[in-house]
């Protein structure tokens, strides 16, 4: 590995896998959230055909006047796109779909008359399809870094007028904001980041270089400026993985491995980031569910005390007074036995002195949440959902008028209190 | 049949089993869907040859169908897991064409899987693969699958027409009124990725996206009846390939490119020439209404 590290080559498909990775990140964090993110798609394969009539004009594989070409074509495609949706019926995903495969199909006519026609070194332009990292050298990593570097310092620049019309273009202009031009100039970044990495990544898959690692960041935060930071961060980091390990194995196209990283993170933040993350929201709900089922069950048992004065429930009764069924009402009757709340038998329940009580605030709560709702403009000052509808730790002023209610309405938990009188 | 009669003919049942889906993911708006597909399809391919070790046509189209299914699931997952729909599709395709493009390099170098091959097809070498099947002779193989796929397409569209019409244009009425939306949904999904393989190895995936949208586009500019748009978009499919086909032949170059070239030419036309939706049309007719205005 280190020898290969140590090689100039790969030394400079490497810079340029991980610049492209950053710029890409960068500005496909705005055509994320912009919701265009297909739109690379089309800019992508847009591009094909501005390649080959860069090349027939040209006559040479020089990575300037290519990358100009692809960028004109791209442009174009991007604004048919726009001028389709605005001035027809075509909805966008259409119009994205027709752009890409009508330019693409440009693109293999104008690449197929070349490679039958020119006479000389036109091999290379095969390459953009698929993409060829290893084929970057020196002066293309050149190329590369003056575009990053422009590309990164207009966003760093113009973070604040970007942010304003990714978000709320009305409120944009409303500012006096030049919002076509900012619009315009934005597209034209996201469309450079498109060109440039076409040379590793190729057309058909440019457009994850887009969308993944902006996703991706986007698990992790809710601020724009830490999501455009870490995205950049995780295209970086996929193009030095990738790079890295298509590098020893002979054949190896970098361009998907680059790819299949980003993805990879994507599909590591799904599952494991900390707040949004599929696996958090899993336990969040299991939890839910758990506390829901013992409030349940405690609810019920309370309510058939109160209703029936006798204080332990067979399991028939049990079953009757609340919702749960099956394996769930077992398992949440072990539960409430562990914690103490319940006497520890088999056949009979019995709330324990601590279950009596602990019962006795949910009976309350829920009972309070029902005359909360039942007068809800009275109490729409509350900031319920906030607090996580517990009503128990309201001061006791705003409680008040909720024990009143519950009175008039012979709705006050009574169990615990005729227990204490008894004593 | 010549050779030149072989090669139309193989385009025109592409397009027009294409069109047939096409019309459908249009209204619905899942166009891109079938970009999705249609890339996916390579990674079917491989793993089944790799699964089988052989080219056999019957397992590569299997395992190309359910990659095809598969993808629409994964874009559905990715979906209700709070991905945004443009993302998720972004995602999942470019991820399962990078591993077939990955699985290609690694492991199929030697065989004819070559993936240039899969994205800008070869219709040039389409008559010289035949089977003979129920007793004709000398039908290319291409031909024998796209016309069943055809066949499969159209008496689906009419058994289920009254239910894709309705879930198309109003999904809450039709779930409303218990049309089954998902099962519709996957149907169309599962008819996608038939139409996207077995047209895949004749034309390659670039037309096929191009088939399935350009002409449906075109012909929702020209008709507000859904029957109309099936039958033009058809015939606006099968103009596109022909004509592409003699604009190939005389600049002498790739075939699919050039079809996908001419739906584009024929979706242009429609934007700006359809009497009733034509951007030049809109214009002349609202100069000359300000106009009869203007004398009144």
């Amino acid at each position: 590995m280190l020898d290969l590290l140590a090689n100039p080559n790969t030394q400079w498909v490497l810079v340029g896998t991980m610049l492209l990775g950053i710029t890409s990140g960068v500005l496909g964090s705005f055509a994320l959230l912009r919701r265009q993110s297909l739109l690379g798609d089309a800019m992508s394969h847009a591009a094909l055909p501005g390649i080959c009539i860069a090349f027939i004009i040209v006559g040479s594989k020089e990575m300037l006047p290519l990358i100009i070409g692809a960028g004109i074509t791209a442009y174009i495609g991007t604004y048919l796109i726009q001028a389709f949706v605005k001035h027809s019926r075509i909805k966008t995903d259409t119009a994205i779909g027709l752009v890409l495969s009508v330019f693409f199909g440009i693109g293999i006519v104008l690449l197929t008359y070349i490679n039958r026609n020119a006479t000389g070194n036109q091999s290379g332009l095969n390459e953009f399809i698929f993409g060829q990292a290893a084929a970057m050298v020196r002066s293309d990593v050149n190329l590369f870094v003056i575009a990053a570097i422009a590309l990164l310092t207009i966003t760093f620049l113009l973070f604040k007028e970007l942010k304003i019309i990714t978000f709320d273009r009305e409120f944009a202009q409303g500012l006096g904001l030049p919002t076509v031009f900012i619009n315009g100039l934005l597209m034209t970044m996201i469309v450079a980041s498109v060109v440039i990495g076409l040379q590793a990544v190729g057309v058909v898959l440019m457009a994850a270089m887009l969308i993944a690692p902006a996703i991706t960041a986007k698990y992790w935060t809710d601020r724009l400026d830490v999501m455009v930071i870490l995205s950049g961060v995780v295209g970086g980091l996929s193009g030095l993985l990738g790079t890295l390990i298509s590098a020893p194995i002979s054949g190896m196209p970098t361009g998907p491995l680059i790819i299949v990283s980003s993805c990879s993170l994507f599909f590591l933040s799904l599952i494991f980031a900390p707040k949004k993350g599929l696996l958090t929201k899993a336990i969040r709900l299991m939890k839910l569910r758990r506390s829901t089922g013992d409030n349940q069950v405690m609810q019920g048992m309370y309510e058939f005390i109160e209703d029936t004065d006798r204080d332990t429930l067979s399991f028939e009764d049990l079953i009757r007074v609340q919702p749960l069924s099956g394996l769930r009402l077992q398992q949440t009757i072990k539960r409430l036995q562990k914690r103490n709340l319940l006497h520890p038998s088999s056949e009979t329940y019995q709330f324990t002195d601590k279950g009596i009580k602990a019962a006795h605030q949910i009976t309350l709560n829920q009972r309070m949440l029902q005359m909360y709702s039942m007068h809800e403009m009275q109490f729409a000052h509350l900031p319920m959902e906030k607090n996580n509808w517990d009503f128990l730790s309201l001061p006791n002023s705003e409680q008040q008028p909720l024990f009143e209610l519950l009175t008039k309405h012979e709705l006050f938990p009574s169990v615990l209190q005729e227990r204490n009188e008894d004593r | 049949m010549t050779y030149t009669m072989w090669i139309i003919l193989t385009a025109s049942l592409v397009s027009v089993a294409c069109s047939i889906v096409g019309v459908l993911l249009v209204l619905r708006k899942m166009a891109m869907i079938s970009d999705a597909i249609s890339h996916t399809v390579l990674l079917g391919l491989v793993s089944a040859f790799l699964i089988t070790q052989s080219l056999d046509g019957l397992a590569m189209f299997i395992g190309a169908a359910i990659a095809g299914i598969l993808t629409a699931v994964f874009i559905q997952l990715l979906n209700s897991a709070g991905v945004q729909a443009d993302a998720a599709i972004g995602i999942v395709f470019t991820f399962l064409f990078a591993i077939g493009v990955i699985l290609v390099s690694m492991f199929a170098r030697d065989v004819h899987l070559d993936v240039e091959h899969s994205i800008m097809g070869e219709l040039a070498f389409i008559p010289w693969t035949t089977v003979d099947w129920l007793g004709i002779e000398g039908v290319p193989q291409a031909v024998w699958m796209i016309s069943i796929v055809l066949v499969i397409n159209i008496i689906l569209l009419f058994v289920f027409y009254k239910e894709f019409k309705l879930s198309s244009f109003d999904p809450h009425l039709a779930a409303a009124l218990g049309i089954p939306v998902v099962f519709l949904h996957y149907l169309l999904m599962g008819m996608t990725s038939i139409t996207a393989v077995a047209s895949f190895d004749a034309v390659g995936a670039i037309l096929v996206v191009a088939m399935i949208i350009a002409p449906p586009a075109t012909a929702y500019l020209l008709t507000e009846q859904l029957g109309k748009m099936f039958v033009y978009s058809a015939i606006i499919a099968v103009l596109s390939a022909i004509s592409g086909y003699y604009f190939a032949a005389i600049l002498d170059t790739n075939i699919a490119g050039m079809m996908a070239t001419m739906t584009g030419f024929f979706f242009l036309l429609a934007f700006l020439f359809s009497p009733t939706h034509g951007v030049v049309i809109k214009k002349i007719r609202n100069r000359f209404t300000t106009y009869s205005n203007d004398e009144a």
